[in-house]
């Protein structure tokens, strides 16, 4: 048992991790599930899997954890894997977990950097509500790891393998969870995860309207509009998509702009990787300030229109 | 309908420093509290409770001795009773460990329709306890939940994933985990708190489970820790707090000379 097997319920975020996996010269397998098989398979193949488990059932369709747990559990025994990879969206994460209780073994989940020394998989992930970086290691024979969406960059071989796909039947029945509606929510276009500077506000902004003053310094200065969790999932000023932290939007610009924000840890921590952090906050005692490199104290009302007077200059 | 919520016991996050030369968090002597995703799951099981007739609450929690004062909160704020598994040697269990002690747990209290927890625990978020829960109990599962209803002997609920909201549906007995978005928290009233000391609380240890220590303890966590460290990423911390005209001035200044500022 010394494979790997790459498994996400959205196949380029199996590129990425196959990707990891072959550079460390782990023969590496995929998994699909569902009617996407076919069209992946080739693509699988030339990020280093030398194997494609396809699953086509009907029972598969609406990626039901039960029942994809069970998929994985059976194909990870037949690929003889030590280690299932997974991408740690929400429905990655889940799964994972099942995946795991079901093996018996260890998992780590949103694991935001993965390596591997001397035989074993080290991997990073925020502990203590993002306060802290803890490095784990799994010490079941097997072991379920889960890794943040784009921790890799997919890159094809140079060279093209050519391995097999092998159709594997379902044993699972159907879940017993029924899906009545799944309601796209609207796309934006936005990926506030690769934009090079942030603005990003917190409740401190205190009606909707303001949105605009704070969409005029982010155009001047280059920037995308983000939130904190209060202002998309409580007040609705902001699509989800936008909402930075720890159960949010992971990011990393060169210049982060924290405005009415306070700094919570489960906010900050997934702003750490940002070149440059300004907070604009009127509390001087606002945790912001104490991970801050620039910060000015005072009213955001007096502190934007100034900044934008002076940048358009 | 019984109703049984999972409750961890969580150091309070905010009280941890950070010791500035080694970067290690001080853990010694931070006050604990209940997880606050685990609050939205008890306020929901309460307003269930309070719209349907004959439905109990039962809170659940495997921790340290602490739980026997911290539980009081969850019996204040609607709970009917509480079960604590208590064992200094739970509290360095891995997500496996606590997963199946919470189920021993749940099994020895027998008769439950339904499970809630929250999405993920405030220290470790791992969210790996809902599914592993489900698991063993062999249950659906239904995770991320923003909107839950109690309909016949069925569940409704509104999953709130990345791209899409997901309406499912499931027969009880179920298991469901729940998003901060589903409701807000009540803060109990004064009477409710000196109440909660009169309610049901049972204290178990493992081996009113038939579990040891070396099963589901310390000793057998498979996740190992190496190391856990904040981040040592020194920030400038160059704050200015002079009238707002000269702290613009100074910033921009600043910022310009790092070259981020690309106008
Ligand atoms: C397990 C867990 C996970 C979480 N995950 C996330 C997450 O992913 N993302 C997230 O954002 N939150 C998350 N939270 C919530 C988080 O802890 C904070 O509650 C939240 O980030 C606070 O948002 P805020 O800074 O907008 O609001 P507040 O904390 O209320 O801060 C508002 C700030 O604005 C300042 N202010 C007010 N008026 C003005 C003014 N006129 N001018 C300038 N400044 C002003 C105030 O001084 C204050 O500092 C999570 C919480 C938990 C428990
Ligand atoms: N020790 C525990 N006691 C009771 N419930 C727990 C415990 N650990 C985790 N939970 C529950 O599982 C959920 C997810 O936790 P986690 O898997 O650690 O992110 C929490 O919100 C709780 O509802």
């Amino acid at each position: 048992m010394s494979g790997v097997l790459v498994y996400s319920e959205q196949p380029p975020l199996t590129l990425q991790n196959l990707t990891f996996a072959s550079s460390l010269g782990y023969p590496a397998a995929a998994a699909v599930l569902g009617p996407q098989g076919e069209s992946w398979s080739e693509q699988y193949f030339n990020h280093g899997a030398q194997r494609v488990y396809c699953m086509d059932d009907p029972s598969l369709s609406g990626l039901q954890t039960d029942i994809v747990s069970e998929a994985l559990c059976q194909i990870a025994d037949h690929a003889e894997a030590e280690i299932v990879l997974i991408s740690s969206t929400l429905r990655g994460r889940e799964v994972a977990g099942r995946l795991a209780q079901k093996l018996h073994v260890g998992c780590i989940t949103d694991a935001a950097k993965l390596r591997a020394e001397e035989g074993q998989w080290i991997a990073t992930r925020y502990s203590l509500g993002g306060k802290t970086l803890s490095e784990q290691v799994l010490n079941s024979g097997r072991k379920v790891i889960a890794v943040n969406p784009n921790t890799f960059q997919a890159e094809p071989l140079a060279s093209g393998v050519k391995g097999d796909v092998v159709e594997v039947a379902p044993r699972a029945a159907v879940s017993p969870v029924r899906i009545i509606e799944q309601k796209p929510k609207p796309d934006t276009g936005i990926n506030i995860e690769s934009a090079e500077v942030i603005v990003c506000i917190g409740r401190g902004l205190e009606s909707e309207d303001d949105l605009s003053m704070i969409q005029e310094f982010a155009d001047i200065v280059g920037g995308v509009v983000a939130c904190t969790r209060p202002i998309s999932h409580d007040r609705h000023w902001l699509p989800e998509e936008r909402m930075v932290g720890i159960s949010g939007k992971k990011i990393s610009p060169s210049l982060y702009f924290g405005i009415g924000v306070s700094g919570q840890i489960q906010q900050m921590a997934a702003v750490l990787d940002a070149k440059v952090i300004v907070a604009i906050n009127n509390d001087r005692n606002a945790p912001i300030f104490q991970n801050a490199d620039y910060g000015i104290v005072g009213d955001l009302y007096q502190v934007i229109p100034d900044l934008i007077e002076k940048l358009s200059r | 309908m019984h109703i049984v919520v999972c409750m961890k016991q969580v150091l309070d996050l905010e009280k941890i420093r950070i010791k500035p030369d080694t970067h290690e968090p001080v853990l010694e002597g931070v006050p604990v509290c209940l997880g606050d995703f685990e609050k939205n799951a008890l306020e929901q099981a309460v307003r269930i409770k309070e719209s349907l007739d004959d439905v109990t609450v039962t809170v659940v929690s495997v921790g340290s001795p602490k739980l026997n004062k911290t539980i009081m909160e969850a019996l204040a704020i609607g709970a009917d009773e509480a079960v604590i598994l208590v064992d200094p040697h739970v509290n360095g269990s891995d997500a496996m460990g606590s997963a199946i002690v919470l189920a021993n747990v749940i099994q020895k209290i027998g008769d439950c329709d339904l499970i809630l927890l929250g999405e993920g625990s405030t220290d470790e978020y791992s969210g790996q306890v809902p599914s592993r829960l489900a698991e063993i109990l062999d249950l659906p599962q239904v995770t991320y939940a923003r909107e839950l209803e109690v309909l016949d002997h069925r569940i409704r609920a509104v999953r709130d994933l990345e791209d899409m909201l997901e309406s499912v549906e499931v027969e009880l007995p179920a298991l469901v985990s729940v998003t901060q978005e589903i409701n807000q928290p009540r803060l109990p009233p004064l009477t409710a708190i000196l109440k909660a000391g009169k309610k049901p609380l049972h204290v178990w240890s493992l081996e009113d489970i038939n579990a040891s220590a070396e099963e589901v303890g310390t000793d057998a966590a498979v996740c190992e820790e190496l190391s856990n460290l904040a981040p040592a990423k020194p920030r400038k911390e160059m704050i200015f707090d002079e009238d707002i005209d000269s702290s613009v001035n100074q910033a921009l200044e600043a910022l310009e000379q790092e070259g981020v500022l690309d106008l």
